[in-house]
């Protein structure tokens, strides 16, 4: 078992706790213990995009803080930060890559935290857990699957914090293919969404349902026109937008097919015969289609 | 759509556009005059249905030192994709011109999202990642 | 015995005071007169909340007045009273989900782990660490962090982000001891047996008793520990 550093984010603590279970229920099996750094804090969600702005770097950089701290200790073998959701993952790398920059705003931002057991030293790497399966290979993955999900049609969705900007992305930004190797590893059928990598609309979701609710309802027709069954997603945002707002996408647009939205470690933990019982709230409810697949299965979570 | 600025007929460009211009460079830390008006990033956009002026506009807007652009929408709008950022030929960033732009409103005190206005019904489905992004993005 | 005098400045006038004074005292020894601003004096109520300045520091401090020492030339300020929104809620209607957060405190979530509240609260507590539980929606965390907190609100006067600390704690360790929090069954069994008379005639006899008597059985009492 190799130990790495984990940090599942807010989100995965609340809302998504269907995302963290299954996550670390399927790094396990394939051979990694996420080890979850003690005390860690929210970190923001969104990067601060404006040259002077250090309070909004503080939050991401006692995280790493954290992992310092960590790996000070005899809990993890590889040092790398692996982190399960999108928006964590986009503001961590790039408050990492910040301060790697401009180490005038490093040190003042270690000035600041002085109350810290040490200062941040700026060599933390952070991997998102994608990346992390691209390593073990989907060679690995497939070998280690029980139920192949053969017949099931999967409509991949990457969101924007996995893709942009250049120096964030973890696949190619225009065609990016990890999602589909794992959903093909799993033995099901990779359909092609020609809107799999639009914004969902993200935080506007809080003051402008109906612009998310286009937005949607335009995301989903173009997994339905490419007959998919299910839609995949690795960021706790991008599934309650796609999921949540499709009760909007339908009362405004009479045409709208409901598909559900699942998390790409749950499709996984079904496949590898971890189970299905990770919970979770749907609007569109995802048990229907995946009892199919159970009726091979024994118990969950 | 945008009638209100293409009533501007006559620019003359005094010291204070050039103030503002440069204080949005400083804080956006991009070089706004690169920008040539292509209009992809008006193109890529998901949000452009909604804004009341293009993101090239906007950039335009920046480049002329027009303080006018801070009445506009559009930068509110933006979701902070990054679709701009990547597909930009000149490789400016306009997702942080319109973050600039926020933060001159923002540290005015002027907030976009009124908490108060959550329902809870609202309360009880949104996600964590939602709100705090949404309260970095729109409350000062 | 005499004490010397030290310098401070209260309202940044200058004032002579005994060495060894606490803030209060020194503001009684100088004659204000305090309506505001003091309370139980014994460090628990939370009423006399002060931020002061050490000479040569430029670092603002928190402080309650009846415990913090004055020091020479320390700059002192009270605050009596930080204004916060309250939440209005019947506890009954409530669930233990991170969602009452939401509903009540939202400003919560601007939280930026600055680490500010922390710095300045009077009773050393984790208020970040705390702070940060609620948002993860630890109710257990909140509430075991934030026990000794006594609402004296500095943490909210400081905060960046503009959220009142004491409030959503107060909110968690309500939750927390109704829905969460194990029941202890011993104390409701005892009453059970109290109101069934079981201890009724042993109590009878006792109040019965002259003091000679009552002090006999006291000394005589069996002791079913060990004292070494």
């Amino acid at each position: 078992m190799t130990r790495m550093p984990y940090y599942p984010g807010c989100t995965l603590k609340t809302k998504a706790q269907n995302y963290d279970l299954s996550t670390r229920a399927v790094f396990r099996e394939l051979g990694v213990d996420l080890v979850e750094l003690p005390r860690w804090n929210c970190c923001g969600a969104v990067f601060s995009l404006v040259t002077d702005d250090l309070l909004r770097q503080v939050a991401p950089i006692t995280n790493l803080i954290r992992v310092q701290e960590l790996q000070g200790t005899d809990s993890v073998d590889d040092p790398r930060l692996v982190v399960p959701c999108a928006m964590c993952f986009n503001v961590l790398k790039r408050a990492n890559a910040r301060m790697k920059d401009n180490p005038e705003d490093l040190k003042k931002i270690n000035d600041f935290l002085y109350l810290e057991s040490q200062p941040y030293r700026g060599e933390v790497q952070i991997i998102h857990t994608l990346e992390l399966l691209k390593e073990i290979s989907a060679k690995r993955i497939k070998e280690q699957v029980k139920f192949p999900l053969l017949g099931l049609k999967v409509s991949p969705y990457y969101g924007c914090n996995l893709l942009r900007p250049k120096d964030v992305a973890i696949d190619n930004p225009e065609n990016p293919s990890i999602l589909e190797g794992i959903t093909e590893a799993l033995g099901a059928k990779v359909v092609f969404n020609n809107r799999r990598l639009r914004c969902c609309g993200s935080y506007q979701t809080v003051s402008e349902k109906g612009l998310v609710a286009d937005l949607v309802y335009d995301i989903i027709k173009g997994a339905a026109r490419a007959g998919a069954d299910l839609i995949i997603t690795a960021c706790p945002l991008c599934s309650f937008n796609l999921d949540w707002r499709q009760k909007e996408a339908m009362e405004a647009h009479s045409d709208h097919k409901l598909i559900p939205v699942i998390y790409y470690t749950e499709l996984m933990a079904l496949a590898l015969g971890i189970g299905n019982g990770f919970g979770g709230e749907h609007f569109v409810d995802p048990q229907p289609l995946l009892q199919k697949f159970l009726e091979k299965e024994k118990g969950g979570i | 759509m945008n009638e209100r600025f293409l009533r501007i007929k006559r620019i003359v460009l005094g010291p204070r556009n050039r103030e503002f211009s440069k204080k949005v460079e400083e804080l956006s830390g991009e070089t706004v005059n690169l920008c040539e008006q292509c209009g992809t990033c008006s193109g890529s956009c998901p949000m452009v249905g909604e804004m009341d002026i293009t993101p090239s506009f906007m950039m335009r807007m920046v480049q002329l030192g027009e303080e006018e652009v801070l009445e506009s929408k559009t930068f509110w709008i933006c979701a902070s994709c990054y679709t701009c950022s990547v597909r930009c030929p000149r490789g400016i960033d306009p997702a942080k011109v319109a973050e600039a732009l926020r933060q001159i409103k923002l540290r005015a005190a002027l907030d976009f999202l009124d908490i108060s206005k959550i329902t809870e019904e609202e309360a009880k489905t949104l996600p964590q990642i939602a709100l705090v992004a949404a309260l970095r993005k729109f409350t000062g | 015995m005499t004490q010397d005098l030290i310098p401070i400045y209260i309202y940044s006038r200058k004032y002579y005071v005994p060495e060894g004074s606490t803030i209060i005292t020194a503001l009684e020894y100088l004659g204000f007169k305090l309506k505001k601003g003091v309370g139980c004096k014994e460090g628990f109520c939370g009423a006399c909340a002060s931020l002061y300045r050490l000479k040569g520091d430029y670092k603002l401090k928190g402080g309650l007045g009846c415990q913090t020492v004055v020091q020479p030339e320390m700059q002192i300020v009270q605050i009596p009273f930080v204004p916060a929104p309250k939440a209005i809620y019947k506890i009954e209607e409530l669930q233990p989900d991170s969602e009452i957060f939401v509903r009540y405190y939202p400003e919560l979530y601007r939280c930026l782990s600055c680490n500010t509240c922390t710095k300045i609260c009077p009773q050393e507590l984790q208020v970040m660490d705390f702070v940060q539980a609620a948002v993860r929606g630890d109710f257990e965390q909140v509430a075991n962090l934030s026990f000794d907190c006594i609402m004296c609100g500095l943490c909210s006067a400081r905060c960046p982000a503009e959220i009142t600390q004491f409030n959503v704690a107060m909110l968690a360790r309500r939750i927390y001891g109704k829905y969460l929090m194990k029941k202890s069954t011993f104390l409701e069994q005892r009453l059970k047996e109290i109101e069934s008379g079981k201890y009724e005639e042993g109590y009878r006899e006792l109040m019965s008793l002259s003091q000679e008597e009552l002090k006999n059985r006291y000394f005589q009492r069996e002791i079913d520990f060990q004292i070494t």
